[in-house]
């Protein structure tokens, strides 16, 4: 690689806190700029203060905060910003993670930049001085490596693909201003309204290090679901079952229309395990089922898979970890 | 109103999927279907035509097995399909398929103007959701992706959709001609009934080429693919799995199972 800055989206909430997966994006980046800078990318108009403590002890040098008079939340205008930023600084690399807009920026950046697209990654590494990404594809049932054949690589990376650690030597970030020219384009797409998603209190979704999944099985009774969740300090999801009867937000549906996550540990009661759900967990570390039919598909693929009424079984775990956490 | 839905033949995600030695996915396993979420876009166009006194054309580009996709979008009740079938388009990345169909959508538009263009959110192939946003890109339009819901006002000439992402709600609008892909919430797609099954193969399958499209070949397919394959294998089974009965305790021995194994 060149000593041109690797480029990172700095995904972050309303209030300028970063997003969890965003300080793995940072670690990633470290490992492959091979001693070139790391570069921060701030699109919004929250304070980046909040989220200078992070960057710093991440290492990056500079955090270039986008300007527009146009609407940040419209993906043409951060990829209007971005496609500016990756000319002026001959960026090679740009990581983003792997969230609904994030893809629809690294579309646009990739038709007007030519440059290569992986989203999804969940490892990067550079091989024979080019980029090459690792991706699980097909359900979670198959892994690729994917090398990025053009001068200007675009990787979605997905949350908890890498452990976080920090940089050897912290870093005084410097702000700079980037000044957006928003494209004519742009200004087609109105924003006519966004409202965001109040934060639940849990661990967000998409990046939980633990998720408990209630299905069907759960007959709207999400407290035992909710109970060992926060044993563990985890997130609760859904099936499309379960949101679509309206027991839980939408918010909360994973699978291949909703949301993927892979976390280190994937708790399943009263789930069957239909393969559209099984898309969007089935790379998760450890699998655990709970479900009263011995033969759900969901128990093809549990690393623990236990035959039983979730209501019995759920609370009794949960007693149990907050007993065992309590001794230590 | 002139809506083009654009729709893709892939693997029936029910089945055993494969990626050949190549990375690409298999696709002569004779299992092969329209995406299950281009149904939805597919009767998103059909609604819109209804209402608005439309017309809806299918799209696709493909192997020829491909022109299975645009048979059923013609049976579900779209009065015309168009099947882009060219050796040169094989292993087409997002990108590359996304120019082949925005060659395709000038080329239908020069005939007669296009209003909309819709997808459905993404391939179950490669789940990539870049291709919508691309083609809107590579058409010069305005991209509104992820609708779960979508409306039309054809007096003002706009579009409107709602969607949700990953931390929000969000409502866009822009003036038609535009792109939209839309979800599985947006709506229930139609099944073919026997009355659409038969009127179906008496509507046409138009077959174009790239050189029909002015799409040079260099700029698809795997000449112009920006990423390379370099080694796919199945991921190994899982090992050391348990299954138990509970017998009553099955909660207290999973929680000493987690904690054995450092997940607690
Ligand atoms: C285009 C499309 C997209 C889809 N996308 C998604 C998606 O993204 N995500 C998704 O999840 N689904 C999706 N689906 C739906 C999917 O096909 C399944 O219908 C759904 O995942 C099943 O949800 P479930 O496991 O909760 O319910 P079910 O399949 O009905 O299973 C319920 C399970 O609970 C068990 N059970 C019942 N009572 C108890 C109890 N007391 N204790 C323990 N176990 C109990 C039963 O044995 C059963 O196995 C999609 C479908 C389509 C057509």
């Amino acid at each position: 690689m060149t000593a041109t800055p690797v480029l990172v989206l700095l995904d972050h909430a309303a209030d300028g806190t970063l997003r969890p997966p965003v300080r793995e994006l940072l670690t990633l980046a470290r490992t492959v700029a091979d001693g070139a800078p790391v570069h921060g990318v701030w699109a919004g108009t929250a304070d980046v203060a909040p989220a200078l403590p992070v960057l710093a002890a991440q290492g990056v040098a500079a955090v270039h905060r986008l300007v527009a008079d146009a609407d940040l939340h419209l993906s043409s205008v951060v990829a209007d910003g971005l496609g500016q930023l990756l000319d002026a600084t001959g960026a090679g690399l740009l990581l983003l993670v792997s969230s609904f807009e994030s893809k629809e920026v690294a579309a646009r950046l990739a038709v007007r930049t030519g440059a290569g697209v992986v989203t999804d990654a969940d490892g990067l590494e550079v091989a024979d001085g080019r980029l090459v990404a690792r991706k699980t594809v097909l359900a979670g049932t198959w892994t690729t490596r994917c090398a990025i054949t053009t001068p200007v690589a675009l990787v979605t990376v997905k949350a908890n693909a890498v452990p976080a650690a920090d940089a050897p030597a912290a870093t005084e970030p410097t702000v700079v201003d980037a000044p957006v020219q928003v494209s004519a384009a742009s200004r087609r797409v109105q924003l006519v309204e966004r409202t965001e998603r109040p934060a639940s209190g849990r661990p967000d979704l998409g990046s939980a290090h633990v998720v408990v999944v209630g299905g069907r099985g759960t007959e709207g009774d999400f407290s035992p679901v909710e109970d060992l969740a926060d044993a563990l300090g985890g997130a609760v999801g859904a099936t499309r079952v379960a949101t679509d009867e309206g027991w839980i937000g939408h918010d909360a549906q994973i699978g291949q229309t909703g949301v993927t996550v892979a976390p280190r540990l994937y708790v399943g009661a009263g789930v069957s395990g239909a393969v559209h759900h099984r898309g969007g967990m089935q790379a998760s570390g450890t699998i655990v089922a709970v479900n009263a039919d011995a033969d759900a598909p969901i128990f093809e693929i549990a690393d623990y898979g236990i035959v039983g009424d979730l209501f019995t079984v759920l609370p009794q775990a949960a007693a149990e970890v907050r007993r065992l956490r309590a001794q230590g | 109103m002139r809506i083009v839905v654009c729709v893709k033949f892939v693997p029936d995600i029910q089945s055993d999927r494969q990626l050949g030695p190549d990375g690409r996915v298999v696709r002569d396993l004779g299992d092969g279907t329209l995406n299950e979420l281009d149904e939805n876009a597919v009767e998103a166009a059909l609604t819109l035509a209804e209402e608005h006194d439309g017309e809806v054309v299918v799209l696709t580009v493909g192997p020829d097995d491909a022109v299975d996709a645009v048979r059923k979008g013609l049976q579900m009740g779209a009065a015309q399909a168009v099947h882009v079938l060219d050796d040169d388009v094989a292993g087409s990345d997002a990108i590359g398929t996304a120019t082949v169909l925005a060659a395709a959508v000038r080329h239908l538009h020069a005939a007669e103007p296009v209003d909309l263009v819709v997808t459905g959110m993404a391939g179950l192939d490669g789940l990539t959701s870049l291709l919508p946003t691309a083609l809107g890109e590579l058409l010069d339009l305005p991209s509104l992706p992820l609708a779960a819901r979508l409306t039309v006002d054809p007096g003002a000439g706009t579009v409107t959709v709602e969607r949700r992402l990953d931390h929000a709600s969000e409502t866009l609008t822009a003036a038609l001609p535009a792109v939209v892909s839309v979800t599985d919430q947006a709506n229930a797609p139609r099944y073919p009934n026997f009355k659409g099954i038969m009127a179906a193969k008496k509507k046409p399958v138009t077959t174009l080429t790239l050189a029909d499209l002015g799409v040079d070949p260099a700029t698809v397919g795997t000449a112009g693919a920006r990423t390379q394959v370099l080694a796919a294998a199945p991921r190994p089974p899982r090992e050391d799995r348990v299954l138990v009965q509970d017998t009553g305790d099955a909660g207290t021995r999973l929680a000493a199972w987690l904690v054995e194994q450092k997940l607690v």
